[in-house]
């Protein structure tokens, strides 16, 4: 159905106004990282919330492509963008190459082998100190692309916010398109779905591809951004992190995503002043949005101004 | 050659033998009804057929072509479609959807082409759009077309599984019970819609309880009985046959 994309431009015009509204460098730096945390958890909904599997492993991918640029740029001197490249590949294969097995699993089973992928993951890129400089981490080259370097969280801003952007309005075709319907019926019938011809060990294994394709590019930029990589980027925390964002901000809703990482991403940083009390207020505030809004924000905000996704 | 050709089929379900050695074949163009006792093996019979599970032995063919086993999502290339007793309707999207994906194998499916919103997969998805809304309104759901199939009663989730079958444009529909849970005057409208589809020359094979909508539309009925075989033929014979009566009906004394 043809309407016009009034999210698209709503979101377009905040990134566009943002920069006009932070004061410092310190709020680039969380704009930033929220923009970051919306792409990987808008390419891991569409995993969890619109095809009704579950990935607990995911930050294992951002693991790859964040570790595939700062190993590949500083021991092989690699050019980023073909680290990139390389990462995301490589994040992709592992995917193809582990679905067919797992996505036989349902539920919890399929909850526990992806937690499994995750931690392989992470403690490969521990040990292998030699490369990886162990649980340390290790310090990555800034991003220059053909001579031309991105540097600072204002250049930044404007790279990932274009990401973002594109990513919302890919997310949003794809679940529009034939495939996307497809992956949806899986989530609401599978046999149905099967039936009029839909593969669909075919379907969870090219979402999940596609999902950890993107969650290593972000990774891969991430890793030049900060500058700097450990293994926790890796780590099943951060999984969990990424999980509890999509969630929050509503299983198969693009801006809900969007909403959740930005929520999720400030949080913490609201709550410094708490000290030490921030985790329990953290704790409580999921728990409470949980009860209270058991659709995630995304479908329930969209549910009372009667806008659709 | 007969359209489907079932020779042998079995399936065991932890030493139960759902389905026994049974065969029958359907001509292309009839309306062939499974009939018997609840219990009696129809729906596993169509399960196998359908690939929704794999035989323990015998085959299925499909025009001549050794099909036994395949999984649903082949058989649906081969132009093979079915409802579900028990509906299987996507709740999470709107009832016209359902219908739509119904269409899925005649539409481009490419992932990043649709991420793009390329205009020749849009174009052909508004097209499947527009046949589908007519197929809702051939099955009698024009009023449900924008709705969320989550909202819609029972009756029109039923008809909702035909419209998604018929959008598949089958060679061959299978119908598990489409008038089950129907009143008489639902179920006379079901049987009408049956026919039509019938007589669209989409072969139908179904399974159904109702016995004066069985005899009305049937040109063949297949009698099974705690899975195996009691008696096939045209409607008439099946009718008189004592052996189905006492199936039915138990001896007479």
């Amino acid at each position: 159905m043809m309407r016009t994309n009034y999210g698209l431009f709503i979101l377009a015009a905040i990134l566009l106004a943002l920069p006009l509204l932070l004061p410092n460098t310190y709020y680039f730096d969380i704009a930033n990282r929220m923009a970051i945390n919306a792409i990987v958890v808008l390419g891991l909904n569409l995993l969890i919330g619109y095809a009704g599997q579950i990935s607990l492993g995911h930050a294992g991918f951002f693991g790859i492509g964040a570790y595939a640029s700062a190993v590949l740029t500083t021991h092989f001197s690699w050019p980023p963008i073909a680290a990139l490249c390389a990462g995301a590949a490589g994040a992709a294969l592992i995917a193809a190459a582990i679905a067919p097995p797992i996505f036989r699993l349902r539920g919890h089973y399929l909850a526990m082998a992806t937690l499994g992928l995750g931690i392989v993951i992470s403690i490969v890129l521990k040990n292998e100190a030699s490369y990886t400089g162990g649980p340390d981490g290790m310090s990555v080259s800034p991003l220059s692309v053909f001579g031309w370097e991105i540097f600072g969280e204002r250049q930044w801003y404007w790279l990932f916010a274009g990401i973002l952007l594109f990513s919302v309005w890919a997310c949003q075709n794809l679940i529009d398109s034939p495939f996307g319907r497809a992956l949806r019926a899986l989530h609401g019938s599978e046999v149905a779905s099967q039936v009029v011809g839909v593969g669909a060990a075919r379907y969870k294994a090219t979402i999940f591809v596609l999902s950890a394709f993107f969650a290593s590019i972000m990774g891969s930029l991430t890793a030049h951004y900060v500058g700097f990589v450990t293994p926790d980027t890796a780590e099943f925390s951060h999984s969990i992190e990424l999980v509890t964002m999509v969630v929050v901000g509503g299983m198969a809703s693009v801006y809900g995503s969007v909403i959740g990482a930005v929520l999720l991403t400030a949080l913490p940083q609201a709550l410094t002043t708490l000290e030490g009390w921030e985790t329990v207020a953290f704790g409580t505030i999921l728990m409470l949005s949980m009860i209270f809004l058991p659709k995630g924000l995304g479908p329930t905000l969209a549910a009372k101004f009667g806008s659709a996704r | 050659m007969a359209l489907l050709e079932v020779s042998d089929l079995s399936i065991t379900f932890g030493g139960v033998l759902a389905v026994q050695n049974v065969s029958f074949s359907v001509e292309a163009g009839v309306v062939y009804s499974v009939i018997g006792p609840n219990g009696a093996g129809k729906t596993t019979l169509f399960n196998l057929i359908t690939g929704i599970y794999r035989p323990k032995s015998g085959d299925v063919r499909l025009d001549g072509e050794m099909v036994t086993g395949r999984p649903p999502h082949e058989l649906a290339r081969k132009g093979v479609a079915r409802t579900f007793q028990n509906l299987q309707i996507c709740m999470n999207m709107t009832a016209i959807e359902n219908v739509m994906l119904g269409g899925h194998l005649s539409v481009d499916r490419n992932l990043i082409k649709g991420m793009l919103r390329f205009s020749s997969v849009r174009r052909a998805d508004a097209v499947l759009r527009e046949k589908s809304a007519e197929l809702m309104a051939y099955v009698g759901l024009g009023a449900y077309v924008d709705a969320d199939a989550s909202v819609m009663p029972y009756g029109a989730l039923k008809r909702l599984e035909i419209a998604r079958a018929m959008a598949a444009r089958p060679r061959i529909l299978f119908l598990d019970e489409p008038a089950a849970g129907f009143n008489p005057t639902e179920t006379t409208e079901i049987d009408g819609l049956v026919r039509k589809i019938a007589n669209s020359g989409i072969t139908v094979v179904l399974v159904e309880h109702d016995m004066k909508m069985v005899m009305n539309i049937s040109d063949r009925i297949l009698v099974l009985n705690y899975g195996k075989k009691l008696t096939e033929g045209a409607a008439r014979e099946v009718r008189r046959d004592p052996a189905v009566i006492a199936a039915y009906l138990g001896k007479a004394a």
